[in-house]
């Protein structure tokens, strides 16, 4: 399989994954969650104040009524802002490595 | 207001010094990362590096349910490191959490560096290091590789539900004895979904692109701490 038909194909079930699939995601309270409120330190959180600051917080994306559909487009802009940021990162890396300050290594 | 936490940890939950501590910790091993991967990744580690990220970051949203009404979800940590190698598979996972924490409030900032060592930095060199380290000493044909994949992924969420307990329990927030059985016994379902995810997504790879799978069973010895430069121009090791 050619390297771009990989990298196509598996972002392209990424972003479905992101945007389809996640909105019917189990809602229960998560393994950290659960032991917070059954132990009563889960009123420690001050998550509310994180929220306050983030575009989209809990995975909701903002003007969006429809839990299920703000959440699967959070999904859908999520995947394909950590894959932007994280090829930019690759990318940046492999620039370094060619400057001549890194080459003369070989 | 309902936020779908996971195992990240929220901000309130750790102390300032174990959050400061944990900042500390995460970003020197976000460093040494970063000078590893300047030495090591290839012209196809930098696309890999995008897509694995998307793929973790898509799939940590699927909570499934696992024992007692409780839901739990994939880390990746694992993967990234059996496909990237552990160093890059450092950055991914930083790359995730910190987006996680920022645009989403998944995870606390303040607790962000705890974030990425628990659910990032301590999966990715431990599960690396479990099947870079089963690779070399038993040499283990198809089956036996992905089994031991899956060890190293269940592995990497209990190391990571056992690091959450701890720095609560440093933090004042409840103390180890009470915290850590329950974690760790949510965590031990959680991760067998965890195995189950990776040990298809490795399989996958394996089938379609065998070559970039940098830590597998069918190349030359992984080397743990910086996966071997593939020359552009060479195409494929004599076997």
């Amino acid at each position: 399989m050619p390297p771009r038909l990989f990298v196509a194909i598996a972002l392209a079930l990424s972003i479905g994954l992101g945007l389809a699939v996640s909105p019917f995601a189990s809602s229960a309270p998560d393994g950290l969650q659960s032991v917070a409120v059954k132990h009563a330190f889960a009123d420690r959180s001050t998550a509310g104040a994180t929220a306050a600051r983030a575009p989209a917080p809990g995975y909701a994306f903002p003007g969006v009524r429809d839990q299920r559909l703000a959440r699967g487009l959070a999904g859908f802009a999520g995947t394909l802002a950590v894959f932007a940021i994280s090829m930019g990162l690759g990318a940046l890396i492999r620039r370094r490595r060619w400057t001549p300050a890194t080459t003369h290594l070989s | 207001m309902h936020l779908t936490l996971a195992m990240h940890i929220p901000d309130g939950f750790l102390s300032g010094q174990v959050a400061a501590a944990t900042a500390v910790m995460a970003t020197l091993v976000v460093a040494v990362a970063l000078r590893i991967a300047d030495r090591s990744i290839d012209e196809h580690q930098a696309p890999l590096l995008g897509v694995l990220a998307a793929f973790v970051f898509a799939v940590q949203m699927l909570n499934f349910p696992v024992v007692g009404g409780t839901s739990g979800h994939f880390l990746g940590a694992a993967l990234a490191a059996v496909l990237l190698g552990p160093w890059l598979a450092c950055l991914v996972m930083t790359v995730v959490v910190t987006t996680q924490a920022l645009a989403f409030a998944d995870g606390g900032i303040g607790a962000l560096g705890a974030n990425v060592l628990n659910m990032g930095v301590l999966g990715a060199l431990l599960g690396g290091l479990i099947v870079a380290g089963a690779v070399k000493v038993v040499r283990p044909n198809h089956t036996l590789y992905l089994a031991v994949v899956g060890v190293g992924a269940w592995v990497a969420v209990m190391a990571g539900a056992a690091a959450t307990s701890i720095e609560l329990a440093l933090s004042g927030t409840i103390p180890l004895g009470t915290v850590l059985p329950p974690m760790l016994g949510v965590h031990a379902f959680i991760g067998i979904g965890e195995a189950f995810i990776t040990i298809v997504a490795v399989s996958g790879v394996l089938a379609a692109r065998p070559d970039l799978v940098a830590i597998g069973c069918g190349r030359p010895l992984p080397v743990v701490l910086a996966p071997p430069r593939r020359h552009p121009g060479v195409a494929e090791e004599a076997s």
